[in-house]
Order: structure tokens, then C-alpha cells, then sequence
């Protein structure tokens, strides 16, 4: 009974030397419920991907290390080999299909089929489903779960709650099922359904099945878990059995590091710093993933703020939400200025700019040139860089090249010339084009969402250099979201933390490691507000 | 029992009847059933020539309007491409006409004969529609004006042309290519007069019912085998159906292949009724008129039914037969009313696609309120 069912032993690997995971070991045993925990890219979903054989393993060079299933080593190459081995995924997002009844769904693909006279002619293909056994079996499963819910009934508008337990009976329903891993489950649910969810997970782990339960609430970690691993940066950085844990303890061990705090020179005094230049009220963002539920945040004029908190609960959101990106309601107040949601005009001609974290999405025309590149906001939306001769705007060229030549020189941007398309660019410079244009706009407060993603660490470095130059020299009010709180804590001057798509709390760059890990898995009840 | 009875209200929550709800749901059915009931009373035709002159037409037209259910169901949207299933009934109706096999036979042997043209055609059309996932509609409608290039390049130069025809009946003068009208005497209601009763000006054709509703039921049947719930699954979303180990792509084909048959052999009824094979033009209209009679049924892009099909199929033809009675009744003009019927089957194909992506944005709106 206590031989592991799964062991990962030693796994290394590598993106395009860029190490993302060094000598994990986790292994679990069958009915234990075992919690991985980590921020993101502590590499937790790099090692389900090992574990699961997903092709993007294969491609970027395989893995090193030894995977054991069941006592044997196993080499899993695809995602189907890992289901008939007996490894279930319960994934983050919902794999259901609307219009299908609970039964259908449970038994998507796998459905138990009956000969008639037609198909003993033309095949499997022609077979009728049985739908009286697949309805037990999908009864069996849910009862398994305790979830009391009539078979038959449409998905479509039923709870997440609900869904997710769904998703669930299907993995149980696969009858070699031996090892079941939850992607952060708890994620959507209430915390009723939460509360119902750890339940049936339990009750899962009783009969025997092998858990293994990736997650961020860390007092849901305490609830359930037999034996935690955290993560950081791709190492195991502590086993926990449940007893000698506590959420303090795992938050700690979560985002615990150095923090090279920038020493700040003197700041240019802008009026009063204790005046708001901006004030959100009761946002609400739809934004597929990054949904926002309810933040009211104030923002002081020429200040660094900074947004943080976990994938997934909504930071990016509000940046996308007030610019008018993603549909949004609520109240935004722009010094003194009620500014118009879902009008993304709106907010820029009232002075305030974006550097969007989907940079080749949103950020950049890729096809065109450095010089279109920066003054293109410029040009549509304050008119700069425009002339109107006989009501047609002509664009004055010499203009916009001079501004990007400035430009270019001013914050070191490395290409062949303005005319260069930016397609090619490396990611650094790529990001300092988005900045260049949103500064182009000369505007009063930017925002600037994941500023160092995907570039590398040198580039890093200039980036945020060059937004806390613009913050000193040039006053600029500034909002950084970013999913590396360390580098929120070397430059901004408050960091809101996110959760759930509510503000869980402000807190000072300098404030303990364990309240950032508290506030960001949500456990931390009271914000603590600092002026 | 307590959990048999959360169970059953739960089921009654799901199904409760909302007349107000059920109203707009089927807001396009309702608007042309009043429209058809305020033209044939300005009209005031004859109920029996109504019911006979729908009663033809429905037997024409409702395989054609099947043809389309399987490919929406399948995510497809509305298949323009069944004009390609058109063409393959109609090079077997030339090819049968000019080997001169008559009666129910020649039907038989020209239905078969256009089975593997309709593969071939649904499966070079399944091939298109896979590279052009989202914009499934628009493709099928282009496919189907290229696909009639290449049919009279076929029927205008390659017949007796390149390949030599023996039968100079259906030739043109000149002994290349196929004549503009081809009558098909000899294919003359081969299958309405199997079985047909008639009285006064009635004619119904009893066995053409018979097979439409033996396809109806082979439709529905299949959509309730294996098959039919990977396509489902697959209509659903793609991405999942993929997920769970089905070949997305396969079954689109699939989808396309099984449509374009059934519209084959759904032209072959419409033109064994008519009599005469308007060779360059019989097909063009076919899938446009298809489209709109599924639509006025209430089916959207999404969803379609045997019973959609039927009851669209029987509006769009009612208006199609009492409008230029009404016109001629309104002004003395039954130009007005001609004109109405094509006003009709374009502006409704306009706004029920306007309509399902109004309620689609709507959908999202609600769910973002909630």
C-alpha cells in the first residue's frame, strides 16, 4: 500500500538554456493527497507537462530524469499514453460541452454502444449509444462525488461549481484511473463549492486513487493535503508533511528571495503627493481569464504602484478594464474626470497611456516600421504629427522621423534605422517600442503591464531603469503589473496585491515576505493599508 | 422519495414552458406564418390549389432542405456547398438520359450513380471547409460559383468535345456540349408514380413522402449513433472534441460527404418531379433556396431539426405560391410579388445570420452581467 505511484525522481529541464527546473524529486502514494505548490513559474506546470508527455516536452529537447509508475520506470510520450497508464487530469478549464447532458459529457468519447441491425453492416461507427448504462456509470461517478444532481440534465448553465465536479466524475469514470491531478481546481469554485469540492476530494484519496493537487490557496493546502512540496524557481525549496506545515511557513517558502531594492534619488516634487490622480471605483472587468470582480484603488499623483498577485486572478484586467480593452463596468475618476469605460479613446486623449502585456498582439503592428510604431497612438488620437490641408490629414513624415530618431537614441533602442519593421526585434527593444509610443502620447499616468516578460535579463533591467526615469524626470505617474513581485519590490512605491479579482491588500515594497505569500494565496483576511 | 423529487423539479426548472420566451425564440417562424396567413387571405386563392401546389413543392424541396441539418450540427454552419451534391445529380441525370434508362430503373441507377461523384465532391469540399474553420459559410457559397465553372466547362466543351457522345438527342446542334433544356422523359415522375393518389387537382405523391421520410428517420438515427455523437461533439467545439481523442477534421469530412448526398439525391426528386433539366441553371439557386427555408424554420447557424426543416420548407413555399397571387390581388401586378419572393429569400437569410450574431453578443453580455 505505501510502494509510491508515481515517482518523479532527479527531473531537470531546459527552455533554450534557460533552466526551469533543477532536480525535482515528488513522488506519491496511492489514496495520499499530495499538494504542489509554487507561484507561477516556479515550474509546476512544466513538470505535469513531463509527466503528461506533452509534445511541447519533445520539442524543446526532452527532459532529464527518471519517471517510475507504479515501481516501473515509464517513458510517457503522449498525453493518451499517460490516460491509459492511468493518469487523469482534471484540467483548469472546463473541457465540457454546453449543449450535452451531464451523462454525455461524463462519457465523452468513451461511450458504451450496442450493436443494431444497421451497424452490424456498415461497423462500430453506426452503433447505438446505450444510454441507460451510461447513465448509471455517470450516475455511480457522481455519487462517488456526493454531488446529488440529476444525470440528464444540460450542462449548459449549470454552476461552475457543478462543472467542475463534472469534470471530475469523468476521470473517475475511466475505470483504470490511478493517479488523478488537479490543476488548480479550486480556483473557480465558491467557497461553498470549494468547501464540497475538498470533500469529494478526500473521499476520492479514501478509496485508494493517488492525488496530486496543484494549487495556490494555501489554507485549502492545510485542509487537505497529506504531504506538500513547494516550489520556487524550478527547485524544491521544502517538503512539508501536513503536520509540521503552516501557511505562514509555505508562504515564506513561496516567494521568499533577495530583493535588490533600486536606491530612488530624490523625486521631483508634482504638486501635493498625497493628491489622487486617479480613483477606480467598483471595477469590473471582463477579461477571459483575468476577470476582474469588484477593485476600488486610489492612486497617488507620481507615484509607482504596482499590481500583483497570481495568474489568473484578474491583476492584468484592470490596466485592460479602465484603458477600455475588455468590456468593463464601474467608475474610473481621472484628476477630477469621470473617464468613459469600454472607450479606449477616451482614456488616452484624457492622458493616459498603455504598454499592453500582449505586446505582439496588442502592442505592436508587427508589419510596419519603428517610426509608425511609436507616433501611431500619437498621431490618432491627439493629432500630432498631422497637418489638415483641404479636410484631409496628411501625415508630416519628417516629423515623425526626427521624434523617432530622438526617440530611438533616447532610450537606446537597437535596430538598423526608423524605417526597420519591428517583427524582428528582439524582445527588449520590442518592449521599449511599445513604451516609446505610449510616452509619445506625453501622458500623465501610464500603465505598463508585464514589462519584462519573455525578454532577457539584461533587457530587464533597462526596461525598468527607463520606467523609473520616467518616473523621476518626468513625473509620470505609473501603474506596473507584474507577475514577478520581486521586481515589483525593487521599484514601485505601493503594491497592490490582487486576489480573486478583489483588492486583498496594499502593501509596502519593503513588507514582510510571508504577508506578500498570505496576500496572494488569499489567506490574508484584513488588507493592510499603507499611505 | 426527497431525491426523486429534487430531481424531477429540477428537470421541470429546465423545461418550463415560457410562452413569452418560447415567442421569441421562434420569432422568425411566427412572422412568416403571419405573413403567409394575411397573403392568402388578400389572395384569396382556392385552399385546394394552396394545398396541392405546397403539397408538389414540399416533396421537391424537402431532401434538398435535409441535406443542410448534418453539417450544422456538425459546427459546419449552413452548407451553400449542397449545390456541388446539385451538380453530381445532374451529370447522373445527363449520363442516365443519355443511356435512355426510364422509369424507377433509371431513377435507381442515376441515385447510385451519383453517390461517388458526391463523395468525391463532399470530400474535396470537407478538404476546403477544414482550411477554412470559422469561415465555413462564405467558402461553401464561393466553392459552390467556382464549382459551377468548372461544371460548364464540363457540360459546354468536355461532352463532345473530348469525350464523344453517341446520343445526339441531348446535344447541341453543333455536337459539343449539352443542350440549355434537357427533358427527361423517360425519368418523368419515376419515383411520384410509384405510389401517388389523386383527386381533383391534388396529386400526392405517396411514395416520394415515403422516401423523404425514410431519409428524415435515417438522419435522425444516425445522429443518435456513435457517429452522430462525435459529430455533435465536434459541432460543439473542436477543441474538446479533439481533446477526447476524436478526429476533428475526419469528421467535418464526413459531415460534408453524408450533405452532399443527401442534396444529390434530394435534386433528383426536385428535377424527376419538374420533368426538364435546365442544365446550366437547375442548380444555382438550389442551395440559396435550401438555406432559406431551413432559416424561416427557425434553424440558426447552430442548431437545425428534421421538424425545423419541415415546417421552414412549408412556410418558405406557401409565401413563394400565395405572394404573386397577393401582388396580382394588391396592384394588378404579379411582378410585385415575384419580386417579393426573391426580397424574401435573400433578406431572410440576412437577417437570421444578423440575428444569430446579435444573439450570440447578447449571450455574452448576459453572462458578463451576471
Amino acid at each position: 500500500m505505501n510502494k509510491p505511484i508515481i515517482q518523479l525522481v532527479d527531473i531537470c529541464k531546459e527552455y533554450y538554456g534557460n533552466q526551469v527546473l533543477k532536480k525535482v524529486n515528488v513522488s506519491v502514494r496511492p489514496g495520499e493527497v499530495h499538494a504542489l505548490v509554487g507561484e507561477n513559474g516556479a515550474g509546476k506546470s512544466t513538470l505535469m507537462n513531463i509527466l503528461f508527455g506533452m509534445a511541447v516536452i519533445h520539442n524543446t529537447g526532452g527532459f532529464s530524469g527518471q519517471v517510475f509508475f507504479d515501481g516501473e520506470k515509464v517513458d510517457i510520450t503522449s498525453p493518451k499514453e499517460a490516460m491509459d497508464k492511468g493518469i487523469g487530469m482534471v484540467h483548469q478549464e472546463f473541457m465540457l460541452l454546453p449543449g450535452f447532458t451531464i451523462t454525455e459529457n461524463i462519457k465523452l468519447n468513451r461511450e458504451i454502444t450496442k450493436h443494431n441491425v444497421i451497424s452490424k453492416i456498415l461497423g462500430e461507427k453506426m452503433k447505438s449509444l446505450d444510454m441507460e448504462s451510461m447513465r448509471k456509470d455517470a450516475r455511480k461517478a457522481l455519487d462517488t462525488l456526493g454531488l446529488d444532481i440529476y444525470e440528464m440534465l444540460s450542462v449548459e448553465g449549470l454552476p461552475v461549481g457543478h462543472k467542475q465536479f463534472i469534470e471530475i466524475a469523468r476521470e473517475i469514470d475511466k475505470t483504470n484511473v490511478r493517479l488523478l491531478v488537479f490543476d488548480e481546481p479550486t480556483a473557480v469554485l465558491t467557497e461553498i463549492e470549494a468547501e464540497l469540492f475538498l470533500k469529494a476530494v478526500k473521499k476520492l484519496a479514501s478509496t485508494g486513487i493517488a492525488i496530486l493537487f496543484i494549487t495556490h490557496r494555501l489554507n485549502e493546502v492545510m485542509r487537505v493535503a497529506d504531504n506538500i512540496t513547494i516550489l520556487r524557481d524550478g527547485e524544491v525549496v521544502g517538503k512539508l508533511a501536513r503536520e509540521e506545515a503552516s501557511v505562514e511557513k509555505m508562504a515564506r517558502l513561496m516567494v521568499g528571495r533577495k530583493i535588490d531594492r533600486i536606491q530612488k534619488t530624490e523625486k521631483k516634487s508634482n504638486g501635493s503627493i498625497d493628491e489622487n490622480i486617479l480613483e477606480i471605483k467598483n471595477l469590473k472587468v471582463n477579461m477571459p481569464g483575468e476577470r476582474v470582480k469588484d477593485v476600488s484603488l486610489e492612486v497617488k499623483k507620481g507615484e509607482i504602484l504596482g499590481i500583483g498577485g497570481l495568474a489568473g486572478h484578474g491583476k492584468i484586467g484592470i490596466a485592460n478594464g479602465v484603458m477600455g480593452l475588455y468590456p468593463s463596468s464601474g467608475e474610473v475618476v481621472f484628476n477630477g474626470d469621470k473617464i468613459k469605460l469600454n472607450n479606449p479613446k477616451d482614456a488616452l486623449s484624457k492622458g493616459m497611456a498603455f504598454v499592453s502585456e500582449d505586446r505582439r498582439g496588442v502592442g505592436l503592428l508587427l508589419e510596419e516600421s519603428i517610426e509608425k510604431n511609436i507616433a501611431l497612438t500619437a498621431m490618432q488620437v491627439q493629432g500630432k504629427f498631422l497637418k489638415r490641408i483641404a479636410g484631409i490629414n496628411f501625415a508630416l513624415t519628417w516629423k515623425i522621423r526626427a521624434h523617432a530618431r530622438k526617440i530611438i537614441k533616447e532610450l537606446d533602442i537597437r535596430c538598423t534605422g526608423p524605417e526597420q519593421i519591428t517583427r524582428r526585434l528582439s524582445g527588449g527593444n520590442q518592449q521599449k517600442i511599445c513604451i516609446a509610443r505610449a510616452i509619445s502620447l506625453e501622458p500623465e499616468l501610464l500603465f505598463v503591464s508585464e514589462p519584462t516578460r519573455g525578454i532577457d535579463v539584461g533587457a530587464k533591467k533597462i526596461v525598468i531603469d527607463l520606467l523609473l526615469k520616467l518616473n523621476q524626470e518626468m513625473g509620470m505617474t505609473i501603474i506596473i503589473t507584474s507577475s514577478e513581485l520581486a521586481e515589483l519590490r525593487s521599484i514601485c512605491d505601493r503594491i497592490a496585491i490582487i486576489y480573486d479579482g478583489k483588492l486583498e491588500g496594499v502593501l509596502p515594497p519593503d513588507a514582510d515576505d510571508t504577508d506578500f505569500g498570505l496576500m496572494m494565496a488569499g489567506g490574508h483576511g484584513k488588507a493592510k493599508e499603507v499611505s | 422519495m426527497k431525491n426523486a423529487e429534487i430531481k424531477t423539479q429540477q428537470k421541470r426548472m429546465q423545461f418550463m414552458p415560457d410562452i413569452k420566451k418560447g415567442l421569441i425564440r421562434n420569432i422568425v417562424p411566427v412572422v412568416f406564418a403571419v405573413l403567409c396567413i394575411i397573403g392568402a387571405c388578400i389572395a384569396q386563392a382556392r385552399p385546394l390549389f394552396l394545398l396541392s401546389s405546397v403539397t408538389i413543392r414540399m416533396a421537391r424541396n424537402l431532401l434538398l432542405v435535409f441535406s443542410l441539418i448534418i453539417p450544422v450540427v456538425t459546427g459546419l454552419g449552413l452548407n451553400f456547398g449542397i449545390v456541388l451534391g446539385a451538380m453530381a445529380a445532374q451529370i447522373a441525370l445527363v449520363a442516365v438520359t443519355h443511356w435512355e434508362i426510364t422509369g424507377i430503373s433509371g431513377f435507381i441507377v442515376t441515385a447510385l450513380l451519383s453517390v461517388p461523384l458526391s463523395i468525391f465532391f463532399g470530400w474535396l469540399t470537407g478538404r476546403i471547409l477544414n482550411r477554412a474553420k470559422g469561415n465555413e459559410m462564405i467558402t461553401s457559397m464561393m466553392l459552390g460559383f467556382f464549382a459551377n465553372g468548372l461544371y460548364q466547362l464540363l457540360f459546354l466543351f468536355v461532352l463532345g468535345g473530348i469525350i464523344p457522345m453517341v446520343n445526339k438527342t441531348i446535344m447541341l446542334p453543333s455536337g459539343i456540349g449539352i443542350k440549355n433544356t434537357v427533358a427527361l422523359r423517360g425519368l418523368k415522375y419515376a419515383l411520384d408514380n410509384v405510389i401517388k393518389i389523386e383527386y381533383d387537382d391534388l396529386i400526392i405523391p405517396i411514395f416520394t413522402f415515403i422516401v423523404i421520410a425514410v431519409m428524415a428517420l435515417a438522419i435522425k438515427f444516425l445522429l443518435q449513433t456513435k457517429l452522430g455523437q462525435e459529430l455533435r461533439c465536434v459541432g460543439q467545439d473542436m477543441n474538446i472534441a479533439e481533446a477526447s481523442g476524436i478526429d476533428v477534421d475526419k469528421m467535418r469530412i464526413t459531415a460534408v460527404i453524408l450533405s452532399t448526398i443527401l442534396a444529390a439525391w434530394g435534386q433528383l426528386i426536385h428535377l424527376q418531379n419538374i420533368g426538364i433539366l435546365q442544365t446550366y441553371g437547375s442548380h444555382e439557386q438550389v442551395g440559396l433556396f435550401a438555406v432559406a427555408s431551413i432559416l424561416i424554420g427557425g434553424a440558426t447557424v447552430t442548431k437545425a431539426t428534421i421538424g425545423q426543416a419541415i415546417l421552414g420548407t412549408f412556410l418558405f413555399h406557401s409565401l413563394f405560391i400565395i405572394s404573386p397571387m397577393a401582388g396580382q390581388k394588391l396592384v394588378g401586378e404579379p411582378q410585385v410579388g415575384e419580386y417579393f419572393r426573391a426580397f424574401v429569400a435573400y433578406g431572410v437569410i440576412g437577417l437570421s445570420l444578423g440575428l444569430h450574431a446579435w444573439q450570440k453578443q447578447q449571450a455574452a453580455r448576459n453572462k458578463f452581467e451576471e
